[in-house]
């Protein structure tokens, strides 16, 4: 058993912690609301040598992630963090840090996108970077914040991974809010997360190497084959290093949590934060004998396709909650994910797609009563399937399928 | 770091890629750019000073040296641009045309 | 520094077979300036997408005998700032041995350098990363087709600043970065042209000799986009600086040095522009007076560098 430390602390706090304990050779970065006290957090740790990292302090999120492109090139351990707008500017830099196949720890404090400018919290700025080849990590609390944080290092530096990792938290929810947290201590986490060396970065190859070549013929096409493969095989790897982290601490990980499913036919799908809320609920009406559940997936990309259709298996309504929107489709990101997840399964049920929580905006508990309203009345054919609504702006009636009519 | 043939280059399997898509140094000798010419420069030895203004000055690295002196020209890789030949203070370098010139 | 007999013995650093076009003075910039790197210092080099980028990396054949990275097209002062970081801090946690000297070394165009590299490469200068950006100006954004750049001389034609019935090619002044790097305060900057290879070879060891970001300017004509023959790269440089209009100098540890033109040498500004088919409508008597203009911005360019010697004379004397 490992010592442990039990304080209170917050998401970025932890967040910190966890890249202090893997020790990164390289951080660039750049401050972003709410991602901001993480760098900061992380440069007391500079100034007192409590680190080995080069501390980079670039001047933009581009070229933070550019730097950590040339580090992680080199063969270095590289960690950064950053937010909303940053993440959109560092938006060509991500699919070339996966493409070259670098094994860079990101934080996210995943927050709005303007216009209008908004600084709070909602999951816009994180979908946008979903398609580039980043593992992506969903922390529901500060102490996962800091558990998914820890098994990021081994994760994205496994060798047959070979793949950037965004570990992200809800802006201000998680990022800011004080909770009771667990860190381990620093031997611990430094033996789960081992050293990183790789044979083949820029300065640790024993012979010279190129990197970022000119694609040309059908090249490109099979590189891009490659990292399609990559990303989808590391689903085992990812839960093999989240049980053995679990193993370490304690803490339950399971690339989808499914609460209360195996017998749920009412099924609400939703990530990070918002799960707390829909458990609160989900549990009284659990006492009142409704079969509830709530799937929450941990590892958003790659997309856990079998553990959703399995956490669905007796749904015989299903809401899917989306805390960003695509705009001009007709659902929302991770309703689109979910749904193409069931059909390829051969699996329907009557559901509806909610967009919520927009720039902050309260997911109260009247708000998540409503919706397993709403998944009662789908279940029973008095609400019709497919429809969208924006969650407290529409009510679900109102909202029908507008691309159907 | 291990790279297949890169003359079945066309050939190579997804998975024979380096991770990455890595590539070894200096793998470009293998690239023939010598058919770009048009003119070819011809070298004189006995006017030759080994001065090194065209080695300096090429940019196709086709100036052969060694031991400090020119050797020759490496027609390989030699594009024919004439910078070398505008550059020689001492005639040591012709310019002829590649279709004039004899077939080695 | 050491004569060409002797800098041919060093290790050629750019492998033949990459595809630029004949006569680039791109591969004539990477050549000369590595040969001002020390024996005993092993580089890594990035380079901003562009035609050095593109001709030297084609996959599977690399033409650089040396570590090297491309990013994308605006950062390679970033990316180069990171790899230098990454040895840093791997050398501070031991992984690398505590005595192997490195240099990091990235090349951009004037697109990726004078423009959209121009916060990347002025947040690296300002780092104090130990490199040596060098921007191998041609004026113009040659791997996408002769766009105009902020590099592109005033009257100068481009395919975004045509000559036509009432435009007369590039309207605006030539950028100059050299100066804009050198208010970085960073202890090395220089301006040099592929046709002085030993002006160009002698700075670029200054240059690595810096413990701290330098940066150098270097005129590298693209005979494709400035109209001339693939075998004048040179020869046009020489003019480049003859007429005044690409003056050599140096700003090292803040004192400014400017390279004098020999009365004998002084050419009026014509001799440079001529040879040049991207400035040949400025020959038709209604553009007269755009070349007196661009006369008058030689003169007065010459004059600020002049008065930037005189001012920083008395700075704390540059080190050896």
């Amino acid at each position: 058993m490992t010592t442990t430390k039990l304080f209170s602390a917050t998401g970025n706090q932890m967040i910190a912690e966890a890249m202090r304990q893997a020790d990164p050779d390289v951080m660039a970065a750049y401050p972003i609301t709410p991602q901001t006290t993480i760098v900061e957090n992380y440069a007391k740790f500079v100034a007192n040598g409590a680190v080995n990292t080069e501390f980079v302090t670039v001047e933009s999120e581009h070229s933070a992630m550019s730097a950590c492109v040339g580090a992680s090139a080199a063969g270095a351990r590289v960690a950064t963090a950053t937010a909303s707008q940053g993440l959109a500017l560092m938006w060509e830099e991500l699919f070339i840090a996966a493409g070259m196949r670098l094994p860079i720890v990101m934080a996210n404090a995943n927050r709005a996108l303007s216009a209008p400018i908004n600084i709070h919290g909602d999951h816009s700025d994180v979908m946008g970077a979903r398609d580039t080849g980043w593992i992506l990590l969903f922390a529901e609390t500060a102490q996962e914040a800091y558990d998914n944080t820890v098994i990021s290092f081994p994760i994205a530096e496994d060798k047959d991974v070979q793949l950037p990792v965004m570990t992200t938290l809800d802006g201000f929810i998680t990022s800011h809010a004080m909770e009771r947290c667990v860190m381990e201590d620093d031997e611990t986490v430094r033996a789960f997360v081992g050293d990183y060396l790789p044979a083949n970065g820029l300065i640790t190859s024993p012979t010279p190497l190129g990197a970022g070549m000119f694609a040309n013929g059908d090249s490109y096409m099979k590189s891009r084959y490659m990292l399609r493969r990559a990303i989808q095989d590391s689903l085992p790897v990812i839960e093999r290093v989240g049980k053995a982290w679990a193993e370490k601490c304690g803490r339950p990980f399971d690339v989808v949590d499914a609460w209360e499913c195996d017998d749920a036919e009412l099924v609400v799908v939703v990530l990070g934060s918002a799960a707390g809320n829909v458990r609160h609920i989900a549990r009284e009406l659990r006492a009142q004998g409704k079969k509830v559940g709530v799937v929450r997936p941990r590892v958003y990309r790659p997309f856990p396709v079998k553990q959703i259709v399995e956490a669905c298996k007796n749904a015989k309504a299903i809401a899917i909650m989306d805390r960003a929107d695509s705009l001009g489709g007709q659902y929302g990101p991770l309703a689109v994910d979910v749904l193409g997840a069931l059909a390829s399964a051969g699996k329907s049920a009557p559901f509806h797609n909610y967009i919520y929580g927009l720039g902050g905006n309260d997911l109260t508990n009247d708000l998540v009563n409503k919706i397993f309203n709403d998944l009662e009345k789908l279940a029973d054919g008095s609400l019709g399937t497919g429809g969208v609504s924006y969650l407290g702006m529409q009510e679900a009636e109102g909202a029908q399928n507008i691309w159907l009519g | 770091m291990n790279m297949p043939e890169l003359d079945r280059f066309d050939e190579w399997a997804p998975e024979e890629f380096p991770k990455g898509y890595l590539c070894n140094a200096g793998t470009s000798v293998e690239y023939i750019t010598g058919g770009w010419r048009s003119m070819r420069p011809v070298w004189n030895a006995e006017a030759c000073t080994n001065c090194m203004m065209c080695w300096v000055v090429c940019p196709d690295s086709s100036i052969m040296v060694a031991d400090e002196a020119m050797t020759g020209i490496d027609y390989d890789h030699c594009k024919g641009c004439g910078v070398c030949v505008h550059e020689c203070r001492f005639n040591a370098l012709e310019f002829i045309r590649e279709d004039e010139a004899e077939v080695a | 520094m050491a004569g060409l007999k002797e800098l041919s013995r060093k290790p050629e650093k750019l492998a033949p077979g990459h595809r630029l076009c004949g006569g680039c003075g791109a591969s004539m910039a990477v050549r000369q300036i590595m040969m001002g790197l020390p024996d005993d210092v092993e580089p890594v080099v990035g380079c901003a997408t562009g035609c050095l980028e593109v001709s030297t990396t084609i996959y599977p054949y690399d033409s650089w005998n040396v570590p090297f990275v491309h990013n994308a097209f605006e950062n390679a002062a970033a990316t180069i700032s990171g790899v230098e970081a990454a040895f840093k801090g791997m050398q501070r946690a031991g992984k690398i041995p505590a005595d192997k000297k490195m240099k990091f070394i990235a090349f951009g165009g004037d697109g990726g350098t004078y423009d959209i590299g121009l916060q990347s490469l002025s947040g690296a200068m300002e780092r104090g990363h130990d490199m040596v950006y060098v921007c191998y100006d041609n004026g113009a954004y040659m791997n996408t087709g002769i766009q105009r750049s902020s590099a592109t001389p005033k009257g100068a034609w481009a395919t975004t600043a045509e000559v036509g019935k009432v435009e007369q090619g590039k309207q605006q002044v030539r950028k100059d970065l050299t100066s804009i790097i050198a208010a970085h305060g960073v202890p090395y900057v220089a301006q040099s042209t592929v046709g002085h290879w030993k002006d160009l070879v002698s700075k670029a060891e200054k240059a690595f000799a810096v413990e701290g970001p330098a940066f150098l300017n270097v005129l590298s004509p693209c005979p494709r986009g400035w109209r001339i023959g693939s075998d004048e790269t040179a020869q046009i440089c020489r003019l480049a600086v003859d007429t005044k209009f690409w003056p050599l100098f140096e700003v090292e540890n803040g004192v400014w040095k400017l390279t004098p033109v020999r009365e004998k040498n002084l050419k009026p500004l014509e001799d440079y522009l001529r040879p040049q088919g991207r400035f040949k409508h400025l020959f038709k008597p209604e553009n007269a007076h755009i070349i007196e203009e661009m006369k008058a911005d030689v003169d007065a360019y010459w004059a600020y560098l002049e008065g930037r010697v005189e001012g920083s004379k008395d700075a704390t004397s540059p080190i050896e």
